[in-house]
């Protein structure tokens, strides 16, 4: 019986890891992983030193995971391994291949898991829903326990090379589908991770065209390591930015310092990505848009005029 | 090409408050809505209906008021609809296994359309779990898809990279917010849908044996974001010099 890690992204499985090798010792079970796809050993060795007793390689002929055979690979591994708790990274990858494993299994599934912890017996999840307004705790009425979770949920332990674990490779043939991937192309990135960052200033619809983001360029630089974020149609319909700057409900999570929000209606949605910041200000020309109801501080007024004045002011603080 | 579209009842998470004495979120009394994106899944269906012929049916899974909402999607134009009143307490286990048996008792669907994920819950595990318990190919999150007589071509932002699947029929395919605009039905169509059939029918009677959720839902609690929530306005000038001096006071400017 074991705890079963599986992410496509090598970072969160690692994170993972830290907290199977931690709910292992109250379920009397082992903290085991599963890597899918090429370059299978090197990835293996890494997930033994982060706690891994046990890591499977399967699917090795893979170059990209589809969902259909990924769920059954897991799938028949999880027969053999029996697991009290399955862990799945959150990427697009993990979140469609989770819920199919689900079915698979008939097993229940808690999705973008904050906290985990085992009572009487049963596995108890928090998660948030309604868009941020609330949180769920659910418990787990059968096993197995599926959980996916996000990125930076959990603290790796430190890598320990000297770290004994076995690697086993698991040769199993998924069923034909009726679907392929024809084509995979990396999307247009500007590199940044706003996730990581320190300082957010993001843009809206308040703009009315993609040049005028140089504003927010000049509010960027007056403050020190900023990241430029955005709002969903901003990234999404107009295109104006890459993706890896949308935060929001499924664009990406961020907990900053500091978040300024520029020309942004402030949709539930989006401020589900950015609730967790630690100061919000909002510059939006309308009194009564929603951001300003979850600031700390907002100034109501076109941010045309706003922010220039904003720069200065900040320049001479600074 | 028979069609079924997915489509939930939810609340307006946007009109949501959080009750100060119990901390607990307030779902009474507020107006509830067919979840954003699975309007786009809709469309999305209606559309393909128009190049290829075919029909195209609304499951719904939700209590019986959920009639009124699901008049929207067939005043779209879609040809009729079931609605599935689950048990109490109905997790996800048990809302796609009642799809998944709906689905099979229509006899031959092509294709099913999910929205990425409902705007309330926002799991997204009822596409993939009932293409699972179904058997078939999913193509998840597609931002555009092309379908012919043969096949379904879908462009799918997964993440860091953008993915083109195809696939024969059938097939189930979520589509995310992106991919089309939902049309807004007419006068007529909003008057004519009352003559739509809509077929409601209870979880137990539709012979599912040992369904029970694998999840419990012990408790929600209102989150509320506690905020200082100083409003400035009129002169701006005052209010980015105090906005600076409040952001350097409380050490974020780098």
């Amino acid at each position: 019986m074991m705890v079963l890690v599986f992410s496509d992204n090598e970072k969160i499985a690692i994170e993972m890891l830290a907290k199977a090798v931690d709910i292992s010792k109250e379920l009397g079970s082992k903290p085991s992983a599963v890597v899918l796809g090429r370059d299978g050993q090197e990835k293996a060795r890494k997930l033994v030193a982060a706690g891994a007793s046990v890591v499977y390689l399967a699917g090795q002929e893979m170059d990209e995971i589809k969902a259909e055979e990924g769920s059954e690979i897991l799938h028949s591994i999880c027969k053999e391994v029996d697991p009290p708790l399955i862990m799945i990274g959150s990427t697009k990858t993990g979140k469609e291949i989770a819920p199919r494993l689900a079915s698979l299994l008939d097993a229940g599934l808690s999705t973008d898991s904050r906290k985990l912890y085992v009572r009487d017996g049963s596995i108890v999840t928090e998660r948030i829903v309604y868009s941020g307004n609330g949180v769920a705790t659910e418990r787990f009425a059968s096993k197995p326990a599926i959980v996916t979770v996000q990125a930076k949920t959990y603290d790796p332990l430190p890598p320990d090379d000297s770290r004994g674990g076995e690697i086993v490779t698991k040769d199993i043939a998924p069923r034909e589908y009726g679907s392929k991937i024809l084509k995979v192309e990396s999307m247009v990135s500007e590199g940044v991770n706003v996730e990581d960052a320190q300082i957010i200033v993001s843009c809206g619809r308040g703009f009315k065209s993609s040049q005028d983001l140089k504003l927010i360029e000049d509010l960027a630089k007056s403050l020190k390591g900023y990241t430029l974020g955005c709002s969903r149609p901003i990234a999404a319909d107009l295109k104006w930015l890459s993706e890896d700057h949308w935060i929001g409900l499924s664009g990406h999570k961020v907990k900053p310092k500091l978040y300024i929000a520029c020309g942004i209606s402030g949709q539930i949605q989006h401020v589900a990505g950015m609730r967790d910041s630690g100061i919000i200000v909002a510059i939006n020309k309308d009194e009564n848009a929603p951001i300003f109801k979850v600031v700390d501080y907002g100034i109501v007024g076109d941010l045309y005029t706003v922010i220039p004045k904003l720069v200065q002011a900040i320049n001479e603080k600074a | 090409m028979n069609i079924v579209v997915c489509a939930k009842q939810v609340v307006d998470v946007g009109e949501i408050k959080v009750n100060p004495s119990t901390g607990k979120p307030i779902l009474e009394g507020i107006p509830k809505k067919i979840s954003d994106i699975d309007k786009n899944a809709a469309e999305e269906a209606l559309r393909i209906k128009e190049k290829l012929k075919g029909k195209v049916t609304v499951i719904t899974v939700g209590s019986e008021d959920a009639r009124e909402r699901i008049k929207e999607v067939l005043a779209m134009g879609a040809d009729d609809a079931i609605l599935i009143v689950p048990p109490d307490g109905a997790d996800y286990h048990v809302v796609s296994n009642l799809i998944e048996k709906a689905i099979k008792d229509m006899g031959q669907v092509d294709l099913v359309l999910c929205g990425e994920a409902s705007i309330d819950m926002f799991s997204g595990q009822m596409g993939p779990r009932i293409a699972g318990a179904l058997g078939i190919p999913q193509l998840s999150y597609a931002s555009k898809i092309t379908a012919e007589a043969d096949k379904i071509t879908a462009e799918r932002n997964m993440g860091d990279k953008r993915v083109v699947s195809e696939s024969t029929y059938p097939a189930l395919v979520t589509v995310t917010k992106e991919i089309n605009v939902p049309r807004l039905p007419s006068l007529m169509q909003i008057l004519g849908s009352a003559a739509k059939p809509i077929k409601i029918v209870k979880a137990a009677d539709m012979g599912i044996p040992d369904l029970a959720s694998k999840v419990i839902l012990e408790d929600v609690k209102g989150l509320a974001m506690n905020r200082k929530n100083m409003i400035f306005k009129d002169d701006l000038d005052q209010a980015v010099k105090v906005l600076a001096e409040n952001l350097s006071k409380d050490g974020v400017l780098g």
